[in-house]
C-alpha cells in the first residue's frame, strides 16, 4: 500500500504516527481514507468548500500533486505521498 | 580589490580550493548579503558568512536577547542577555573577522522599507520566523530580482531552498497563501529543537556562498526538507508556476501590499483592556488563587502537553491537553464551574470556545496561564 509521510504539526491528529499506510489508486481516494482513519486530520487538511487547503503541498514521491491532477493524481502501491504543510519559524 | 597579506593569511583555506582561489575570495569580498532576522537561523549564517569573508553584511533585527534565545541563537551569549541582538551578532562577527563589514538595519522589514533596504544588496537570506514576513521578503526579492537563500524550522524539520532566482519559482509558487493565524504554531508554542536552525542556517549560508561564487548547482526549483529525528534528507521539486502572481508571465502584484492583512491579521491589535482590566470570562492570576482560598467549588483544567505539566502546575488543576478534550469531555460536568488554563492563555481560549459548543456554559480562562500564575502567585512555578 501506498505510504504517506505525516508532517510533524499534524501528527497530533495521527497518534503520533509518522507515516502512515492506506490503501487507494489516486491521491484522491488515499487522502480520504487517511481523513476517515483520521478525522480530525480533516479540517486541518481542507477548507470548509473541502478543497485542500493551500498552504499544505502534497507530493507523489518528489513531485507535486498540482502538475500531477491533482486529486486525480496516480499513486503506484510503491509510491510515498508526502504532505508538506507551511512553517515559518526561524528564531 | 585586493586582499592585503593578513587577509590572505586567513582566507588560506579558501584560496587554495581551485573552486573559490583569489578570484572566489574576491567574489565573497565585494559581495553584499542581508541577513533578515538574528535568531536561530541567522545566527550561524552571520556566524559563517562573516568567517568566510563575504564582504559586507546587512542585519535586520530589533529583537532584545533573552535567555530563552540562547538555546540555538549561538551568535549571542549569556554576557548578551537584555542587549539589542543587533549590537551582540556586530560585536561576535567582527570579532571573528574584523575585514568585514556589518550594516545595521535596526527596525522591523515592513513594507514602506523593505525595497530600501534589500535594493542595496546582491542577495538576501530569510531567517524570520512569521508569515506576514516570509511574504514581504519572497515580494520584494521578486520585485528586485534578488535571490533569496530560504530557510524555515519547526520542532524537528526544516525547509530550505533559493526563492527569486532568475527564472527559477518563488515563496508563492511553493505556498501560494499563508495559512490562517493560529493554525500553524510558531517555534515560541511549538518548540524547536536547538540545533536544527544550525543545519538548516547553515544550508541557507552555503546556498548564499555557491550563488556569490557561482560554484556548483544552487538549491533552485529544488525543497529540501531535513527530518533531523529520522537523520533524513528528502528532496521535492519546486516549479515555478506561470499564474503565480508575483513571479508569474501576468503578475498582478507590482508593489508591495500589507502583508498583516494578507496573512488575515488583523492591521491594529484588539486594544487590551484598559489598565490591564480583566474581558468578560476571564480571571487573573490573583482572582484564581482568592478563588482557590475562599474554598469555592470549582474544576481547574490545564490543557497543555504532558511534558509542559511535568514543568509546573498549579496545584489541584487536572490535565487534559486541548487536543485530547474532544475524546475526554466525559471526564468534565457542564454543571461544574471550571476554570481552564494553559501557559499564556491562548491554547486555554481555545478550549473554552470548543467546550461552548458542547454546552458548557460556566468556563473561566486564566488570563495569562501559568506564566502569569508565576509572575503574580507562585514564583517557585518556572516560567519556560
Amino acid at each position: 500500500m501506498p505510504k504517506v509521510m505525516i508532517p510533524t504539526p499534524l501528527r497530533q491528529y495521527t497518534d503520533k504516527k509518522d507515516s502512515v499506510e492506506v490503501a487507494g489508486v489516486t491521491v484522491g481516494e488515499i487522502l480520504g481514507a487517511l481523513t476517515s482513519a483520521y478525522p480530525e486530520l480533516k479540517k486541518n487538511l481542507y477548507n470548509d468548500e473541502g478543497k485542500l487547503r493551500s498552504f499544505v503541498n502534497v507530493y507523489v514521491n518528489d513531485e507535486d500533486i498540482r502538475y500531477l491532477g491533482k486529486d486525480k493524481a496516480q499513486v503506484a502501491a510503491t509510491d510515498t505521498v508526502t504532505i508538506v504543510p507551511s512553517i515559518a519559524g526561524g528564531r | 580589490m585586493q586582499l592585503t597579506n593578513d587577509e590572505i593569511q586567513r582566507y588560506s583555506r579558501h584560496l587554495i580550493m581551485p573552486e573559490v582561489g583569489m578570484e572566489g575570495q574576491l567574489k565573497l569580498k565585494q559581495a553584499k548579503v542581508l541577513l533578515v532576522g538574528t535568531g536561530g537561523l541567522g545566527a550561524p549564517m552571520a556566524l559563517y558568512l562573516a568567517a568566510a569573508g563575504v564582504g559586507t553584511i546587512g542585519l535586520v533585527d530589533f529583537d532584545v536577547v533573552d535567555f530563552s534565545n540562547l538555546q540555538r541563537q549561538v551568535i549571542h551569549g549569556t554576557k548578551d542577555v537584555g542587549k539589542a541582538k543587533i549590537d551582540s551578532a556586530i560585536e561576535t562577527m567582527l570579532d571573528i573577522n574584523p575585514f568585514i563589514n556589518v550594516v545595521r538595519h535596526e527596525t522591523a522589514l515592513k513594507s514602506d522599507n523593505a525595497l530600501d533596504i534589500i535594493k542595496d544588496y546582491d542577495l538576501v537570506a530569510d531567517g524570520t520566523d512569521n508569515f506576514p514576513t516570509r511574504y514581504l521578503v519572497n515580494d520584494a526579492c521578486v520585485l528586485l530580482k534578488k535571490p533569496n537563500a530560504y530557510g524555515s524550522i519547526f520542532r524537528f524539520e526544516g525547509q530550505a531552498t533559493v526563492f527569486a532566482y532568475p527564472g527559477g519559482p518563488c515563496y508563492r509558487c511553493l505556498y501560494p497563501e499563508p495559512p490562517p493565524p493560529g493554525l500553524v504554531p510558531s517555534c515560541a508554542e511549538g518548540g524547536v529543537l536547538g540545533i536544527l536552525p544550525g543545519v538548516v542556517g547553515l544550508i541557507q549560508a552555503t546556498e548564499v556562498v555557491k550563488l556569490i561564487l557561482g560554484a556548483g548547482e544552487p538549491l533552485v526549483g529544488r525543497l529540501m526538507l531535513y527530518d533531523a529525528l529520522g537523520m533524513k534528507f528528502r528532496e521535492l521539486k519546486l516549479r515555478r508556476n506561470p499564474e503565480c502572481p508575483v513571479c508569474g508571465d501576468n503578475p498582478t502584484v507590482t508593489k508591495l501590499i500589507d502583508y498583516e492583512q494578507f496573512c488575515g491579521i488583523p492591521a491594529a491589535p484588539p486594544p487590551p483592556p484598559a489598565g490591564g482590566a480583566l474581558a468578560m470570562g476571564e480571571i487573573d492570576a490573583k482572582g484564581l488563587k482568592a478563588k482557590m482560598d475562599s474554598g469555592s467549588k470549582f474544576v481547574l483544567v490545564d490543557v497543555r502537553e504532558p511534558h509542559e505539566f511535568q514543568i509546573g502546575r498549579i496545584p489541584g488543576s487536572v490535565l487534559i491537553p486541548l487536543g485530547e478534550l474532544p475524546k475526554r469531555l466525559a471526564e468534565l460536568n457542564p454543571a461544574d464551574d471550571i476554570v481552564v488554563h494553559c501557559k499564556m492563555g491562548g491554547r486555554s481560549a481555545k478550549a473554552i470556545d470548543f467546550l461552548k459548543t458542547q454546552g458548557f456554559s460556566n468556563l473561566t480562562n486564566l488570563k495569562g496561564g501559568i506564566i502569569a500564575w508565576s509572575d503574580q502567585v507562585d514564583p517557585s512555578v518556572p516560567k519556560y
